[in-house]
């Protein structure tokens, strides 16, 4: 789609066909008093050649430290074709295109990223992807009060092992409508959900219960007796998992009896770069029973007037610009770049790829954290079996011990003082298939290097 | 010309009562309001047990191009909605006033501003 650019005749022969003497005559309806004729705090504008010289002095602040953090977004190898494919004019757009059934490629990639989702979570149906982890989650809590009819309590339990950034965005999205989640807390050993903790609300109406797998320690949870806890007592199970994990993990759609109800999660694992916290993409699948109280766009296959296969948007009756108000959501797009790179990344890898992905990863992470816990003054937090993060206690405030081994080239994990204050001087790391055999082994000297100098000064 | 039974009461937003014998109400939607509506694919009925207030939106009618509230025309428990639906969505289509009854419920008040047959027709003839 060409960009041109107005001229100031093409304006002004605008301005005067439709009788308006200024630009600012179009906003009048605007009071006054909110408008702003200054941004404060925004500098002057930048030559091109300046802000690129700005860009790359910040950019080479950075270094190429080795990063060992994971904690919701994780550095994954990108093969090459990824983005020079999703980059390409014919697909590089943010959103589902208007006139959406123009775009034929669009909408399949839309529905091979779909069929790959579906195929992921074992679930029946995928929507076209969503704004990120963090958001999908609260759309599933959402989701959950419009699909369970039956109960009329709004409450969601929400184990403390989810992470802790979805759990307040899910908080801050659905409290205005009148949504409860609770928050449940965990083993202390093996940093999981207890199954039989979830006895204290037999007999209370649940609206639904969320699970985290793995969860926010990189454990992995008993999922199967959570989620027969929830059928046997009527609550739905909205299960957020990693979506890398179900290479190796059995899919929520298989869980306890029955599998979970909707599946969501965060897909930039699947070809999207860290990248200062976003954008990145969420993903959200279901059983057909509740395809209806899906947000989301939807494409689905079908056949055109001459028989030939084609792709549309389908279940469009749930959306905002056919629903209005009773929309299921006000989510009227998708993430359609992103998805176009996990689509392209996950047809890239095939299952056997993406189960060596996985495989890798829970072998760097055992490395890493025998490597590390064999430290002085280092241990691990949980016992129990976990994918690619982990839980280490230090002897002392975690701070401290991250900005010296930064100062080595080192990320060294998230510090969980802030959302774990419980857990003392709790370190999550993470080795994804990205970390050798050598970087591990460096981040091992490294921290031992810190902790003897710190406990010597 | 859509078919209006003068059997029946109406609202000015499509609904149909049918008082049964056992003082209970049926309610669906009308003729004109499924053509419409087009083919439907989907309908949405409210769970038995659930307490409707006049005018609640009890039921969703969904088509291939556009999803509709169905409003209760009367407070009341609902005995039962049409299950039939859940797989026969059409049969709104097919016979509206028949096998594509929505809902049943006992009613808790009288319905007010309800149509005769005539009046309902005068209405639809008026919106053109």
């Amino acid at each position: 789609m060409p960009y041109i650019p107005h001229t100031a005749e093409d304006v002004r022969a605008m301005l005067d066909r439709i009788g308006v003497k200024s630009i600012d005559d179009l906003f009048d309806e605007i009071p006054k008093d909110l408008r702003i004729d200054s941004l404060p705090g925004v500098p002057a504008a930048l030559s091109e050649m300046e802000v690129a010289r700005l860009v790359s002095a910040r950019a080479a602040a950075d270094g190429r430290p080795l990063n060992f953090i994971g904690a919701g977004a994780y550095e994954h190898h990108i093969p090459a074709p990824v983005w020079a494919l999703a980059t390409r004019g014919e697909i590089y757009s943010a959103y589902t295109p208007y006139q959406a059934e123009a775009s034929q490629g669009t909408l399949q990639i839309m529905y091979e990223y779909q069929s790959m989702i579906a195929g992921l979570t074992a679930m029946d149906v995928s929507n076209a992807s969503l704004y990120d982890g963090a958001s999908a989650l609260a759309e599933a809590c959402l989701m959950s009060v419009r699909a369970h009819r039956r109960s009329k309590s709004a409450r969601i339990l929400v184990p403390t092992t989810v992470n802790p950034t979805w759990r307040k965005v899910a908080r801050v999205i659905t409290e205005g409508q009148g949504l409860v989640l609770e928050e449940m807390p965990f083993c202390a050993e093996d940093g999981t959900t207890i199954p039989k903790s979830l006895a204290r609300y037999d007999g209370q109406d649940i609206t639904a219960i969320i699970i985290q797998q793995p969860n926010f320690f990189g454990q992995l949870e008993d999922v199967d007796a959570l989620t027969r806890w929830a059928r046997a007592h009527g609550a739905l199970i909205i299960a957020a998992v990693n979506p890398v994990s179900l290479a190796l993990l059995s899919p929520p759609g298989e869980w306890g009896d029955g599998g979970a109800d909707i599946a969501c999660g965060e897909a930039q694992p699947f070809g999207v770069p860290l990248s200062s916290g976003g954008p990145y993409v969420g993903f959200m699948a279901t059983r057909l029973e509740h395809v209806r109280q899906m947000p989301g766009r939807i494409a689905g296959c079908t056949v055109d007037l001459d028989g030939k296969r084609g792709f549309t948007l389908t279940l469009q009756a749930r959306e905002q610009h056919i629903r209005r108000g009773k929309a299921t959501s006000n989510i009227c797009t998708n993430q359609g770049l992103l998805m176009t790179a996990a689509t392209i990344y996950l047809s890239l890898l095939g299952p056997v790829g993406l189960e060596r992905v996985a495989s890798a990863c829970v072998a760097r992470t055992a490395e890493l954290v025998s490597a590390l816990a064999g430290l002085p003054g280092v241990r691990a937090a949980f016992t129990g079996p976990r994918f690619h993060e982990a839980v280490l206690q230090l002897d002392r405030p975690v701070g401290q011990v991250l900005d010296s081994l930064a100062a080595e080239g080192i990320i060294g994990g998230h510090d969980l003082a802030r959302d774990y204050p419980e857990l003392g001087h709790a370190l999550l790391v993470c080795a994804t298939e990205t970390r050798t055999v050598e970087d591990i082994a460096a981040y091992g000297r490294a921290l031992g290097r810190v902790l003897g100098r710190q406990a010597a000064a | 010309m859509s078919n209006i039974p003068n059997d029946l009461r109406y609202t000015k937003s499509h609904e149909w009562l049918r008082s049964l014998p056992d003082g209970s109400i049926e309610i669906g939607i009308s003729d004109h309001a499924q053509a419409a509506l087009g083919d439907l694919v989907f309908v949405e009925v409210p769970e038995a047990g659930r307490v409707l207030a006049a005018g609640d939106a009890c039921a969703v009618v969904e088509s291939v191009k556009a999803a509709s509230d169905v409003y209760s025309p009367v407070g009341g428990a609902v005995i039962a909605g049409n299950e039939l639906l859940a797989t026969q969505p059409e049969l709104i289509n097919t016979d509206p006033y028949g096998q594509g009854w929505i809902l049943r419920l006992r009613p808790s008040g009288d319905a007010a501003d309800l149509l005769d047959a005539k009046a309902y027709a005068a209405e639809v003839a008026a919106a053109g």
